[in-house]
């Protein structure tokens, strides 16, 4: 098959914006109750980043990544390739939302056996197409891919979401080069800006400001934007697309934590922690999961 | 009067050295292989790559001095189904090793890595450039084929065989200019050593630049008497157990020898393989754990024991390391 459409979004042009902003916040919610959950029966994982990320991931999947599961092989799909591989269980379940995987089997987050590993692995989940875990590289392999789809003469674009504590790796500042001289505008970069890496603050690990600076003298088109302002994503991703001759770079100001109210902007929760039962359903409630939700999401055998 | 300074001659952009083997070899793949892409950083003119540049220059990619990057990003080019060679200095991809593994390896990219300047072969750039490590840190990595050839004529080969192969490659040319040691009826399979001398009393076993300097060892062993087989080993992993078990056998004693250190190289991969089949004496010729230094190429070889003297030496000791044991053995009938 041939995919040809921008966005679900023009897809459906009958469909009003607010119902495609609405169905994207229900998913954003979604890939918050089953990450929380997921880390929960893993026993291990960082919910913090893939609370900040998650609407993001909703927008991206649901209105402007040209790829659905009917589609993963498909040469012209756009590609997505999530950096900061820690935020998996987000992956994994925005995934599972818009049918790349199944949402219960996805639950065996980290589990011997199951190929929802604790940083995605595309032998395992060819739909998360490239494995990725040590930061810095996914740009560099979404740079790959942009150039690579240039030179077949491919109308796909490449998205890319980094950490924020991942702009430190040395190999972002080779890949940002690189993208500016090659002019690469069909390659974006969504930074997960949520203040927060493993140990504390950015600003007291390592400072990244003045960051839009810093990629507005490697030439890129920036954005800077609210990252859980769901009609601010989709416009910004909309203007990225259209850039010409430059990638693009939305820098998305972000929650660690996010929707979860013990979590908030608290560094611990960066980490790979032990969800307990009742921090588990506390977090569930705070995302507004309802009782029997609950139960659904943390009651599954196998998990 | 203008002055017009002439361009100075780019050392090593000629004679036969195999990196110049692997750029002409590329050029001339090229169109038997319209997937091929090729990455640079800079260095297209010490690594052979300066050919395909001119022949094919849409399809050399430019990555600057920053392998990182360029390592990862053949992991997205072969993505989207091209067939990226990258192309740098050994001790570069040293530095990208990590990358190699996640993005190339772990993801199971159908992506080459051709490093020139291994070895004490790189000569005067001393220590800092001379990669004595590379062997033992690709061959670590999980399905990573790891290929040193030994003269021009082999290159060329190796270079279309791991075009056809499908998996990551780690592949060594070299910098200094190479003997010519097989005819045009050479061939090569990645994965097989070669008999390219028999013998009975002890096998040598070597790859790239190691291999013109054991086929000297074993004609002076000739001359002592001394009846020494020579395996062209290029490829290190996954190495040739069949004809190693058989050598072992043969011989009773072996001998590696190669232009890195003697920890984790081919040395390690012989001696492994036959601690599980064939157990024998084995002396291993190579860097004995140390970095190198700035000089010609033949005087580091003599200076860090790499010369066929050298191979002679080891032929020796593990010879009378044979004949102690079978006397052993006699003693205890």
């Amino acid at each position: 098959m041939t995919l040809t459409l921008r966005s679900i979004s023009e897809e459906v042009p009958q469909s009003p914006a607010m119902d495609l902003e609405k169905q994207l916040a229900l998913a954003a919610a979604f890939v918050r109750r089953h990450s929380i959950a997921s880390i929960y029966h893993a026993g291990s994982g960082h919910p913090g980043g893939a609370m900040s990320c998650a609407d993001l991931l909703a927008c991206l999947f649901g209105a402007e990544l040209n790829f659905w599961p009917s589609g993963i092989d498909d040469p012209h799909r756009d590609r997505f390739v999530l950096s900061k591989g820690h935020a998996a269980p987000a992956l994994y379940a925005v995934g599972a939302h818009y049918g790349f995987c199944d949402a219960k089997a996805a639950l065996r987050l980290r589990k011997l056996g199951s190929p929802f590993q604790g940083h995605p692995h595309v032998l395992d989940l060819p739909w998360v197409e490239t494995s990725t875990g040590s930061l810095g590289q996914g740009l560099s392999v979404a740079l790959g891919m942009a150039m690579g789809l240039r030179m077949q003469r491919s109308a796909a674009r490449v998205y890319t979401l980094l950490g924020d504590g991942e702009l430190q790796e040395g190999e972002v500042w080779e890949a940002a080069m690189c993208a500016a001289h090659h002019e690469l505008d069909n390659l974006c970069v969504l930074i997960d800006y949520n203040k927060l890496q493993s140990d504390n603050r950015n600003d007291l690990i390592m400072r990244l400001e003045p960051l839009a600076a810093k990629w507005r003298a490697f030439d890129w088109a920036i954005a800077e934007i609210d990252g859980h302002d769901i009609p601010q994503i989709l416009s910004t991703l909309r203007r990225a697309g259209a850039t010409q001759n430059r990638p693009s770079v939305i820098i998305a100001h972000t929650v660690k934590g996010k929707g979860v109210s013990y979590m908030e902007n608290v560094p611990s929760w960066h980490g790979s922690v032990k969800l307990t039962r009742e921090q588990a359903e506390d977090a569930l409630l705070s995302l507004g999961a309802s009782r029997n939700e609950i139960k659904e999401f943390l009651d599954v055998d196998g998990g | 009067m203008s002055m017009v300074a002439e361009a100075p001659a780019l050392i090593g952009t000629s004679g036969d050295s195999l990196r110049e083997a692997f750029g002409k070899a590329l050029s001339n793949l090229a169109d038997e292989f319209p997937k091929l892409v090729v990455l640079d950083a800079d260095i297209a003119g010490g690594t052979g790559v300066h050919h395909f540049r001119t022949s094919h220059p849409s399809r050399l990619l430019q990555f600057g001095i920053a392998e990182q990057n360029m390592m990862a990003a053949a992991g997205g080019l072969a993505a989207v189904g091209l067939l990226p060679v990258v192309t740098t200095f050994a001790v570069f991809c040293l530095r990208a090793v990590e990358q190699a593994r996640l993005s190339l390896a772990y993801s199971r990219r159908n992506a080459k890595i051709v490093a020139s300047h291994p070895g004490l072969d790189v000569g005067p750039d001393g220590g800092s450039a001379q990669a004595l490590e590379d062997l033992a840190a690709f061959r670590a990595i999980p399905g990573m084929t790891v290929i040193s050839p030994a003269d021009p004529i082999e290159m060329a080969l190796a270079t279309r065989a791991i075009l056809e192969f499908e998996g990551p490659v780690y592949m060594r040319t070299g910098r200094s200019a190479a003997k010519r040691l097989f005819g045009d009826d050479h061939q090569f399979a990645i994965g097989r050593g070669r008999i390219i001398r028999q013998g009975t009393d002890v096998t040598l076993v070597a790859c790239g630049v190691e291999v013109a300097r054991a086929l000297e060892a074993a004609e002076t062993l000739a001359q002592e008497s001394v009846s020494a087989r020579v395996v062209n080993m290029a490829t290190i992993k996954p190495i040739d157990v069949e004809l190693l078990a058989s050598c072992a056998v043969d011989t009773g004693a072996i001998v590696t020898a190669e232009d890195h250190n003697i920890y984790g190289g081919l040395g390690s991969a012989v001696a492994e393989t036959l601690a599980i089949t064939r157990p024998c004496p084995v002396e291993f010729v190579g860097v004995k754990d140390v970095f190198g230094a700035s000089g010609e190429p033949e005087e580091l070889a003599n200076l860090y024991g790499l010369t066929a003297p050298h191979i002679v030496r080891a032929a020796h000791r593990a010879i009378a390391r044979k004949q102690r044991i079978s006397g052993r053995r006699k003693n205890f009938r």
